[in-house]
């Protein structure tokens, strides 16, 4: 994995385990392959970062039938906290709360789960993400 | 059947994905460069993620074998 591949940008806006857990094979699949990732929190996603409560009920998407939100919260896969640090593991990702989202919650930077780097505001995602595709999860 | 002698067994059966192929990622990186690895999984993605992983970071896919409700990996580390 020598040769330098673009990177996998992911702006989480939902905050929903269901959504996030999806997120977060992305995340890890990507870096598997040796795709650099840049994940951006905005509102709710950003809300599930908050250090203590990445770990509580998020609920599912409104899109998820009874049958099928027992189907996902019985599925014995990993949390998605735990994907992101696989992620991180064996890539290289870099995880950023939106200026804006933080402001509007007001939130802090100590607020924040250890998982999170840092606070960014939208160009420098963007100039990260540079060639890569951006997804809006 | 392979007949490759394997340094380690990674029985991820029941594992979903992405989990074997984590766990194979993360004992090649531990192992020495000649290793044989050996994944059995029952996850479908297995049968895809694998060898496409194999391929990218350039290790070798010595064999997939199917067995009964799993498939077989068997992977050298070679670099």
């Amino acid at each position: 994995m020598d040769e330098q591949e673009k990177p996998l940008s992911l702006v989480l806006f939902s905050g929903t385990d269901d959504k996030l857990a999806a997120a977060a094979v992305l995340a890890v699949g990507a870096a598997a392959m040796g795709r650099p990732v840049n994940v951006f929190l905005q509102y709710y996603a950003l809300d599930a970062f908050r250090a203590g409560r990445v770990c509580a009920d998020h609920g599912l998407a409104p899109e998820a039938t009874a049958g099928q939100a027992a189907s996902v919260r019985g599925h014995t896969g990993q949390h998605w906290s735990d994907l992101l640090r696989q992620a991180r593991e064996v890539g290289e990702v870099d995880i950023q709360a939106c200026a804006l989202s933080m402001d509007l919650f007001g939130i802090g930077r100590d607020d924040l789960d250890p998982l999170v780097d840092g606070v960014e505001g939208v160009a420098a995602f963007m100039a990260a993400a540079s060639e890569g595709q951006v997804l809006f999860i | 059947m392979s007949t490759v002698r394997t340094d380690e067994t990674i029985d991820a059966r029941g594992m979903p994905c992405p989990g074997p192929l984590m766990n194979l990622i993360g004992a090649i990186r531990r192992g020495q460069v000649g290793q044989v690895f050996e994944v059995l999984s029952s996850d479908e993605g297995s049968k895809t993620d694998i060898p496409a992983w194999v391929a990218k970071a350039r290790h070798e896919l010595v064999d997939v074998v199917s067995d009964d409700g799993f498939a077989r990996f068997v992977v050298r580390k070679a670099r």
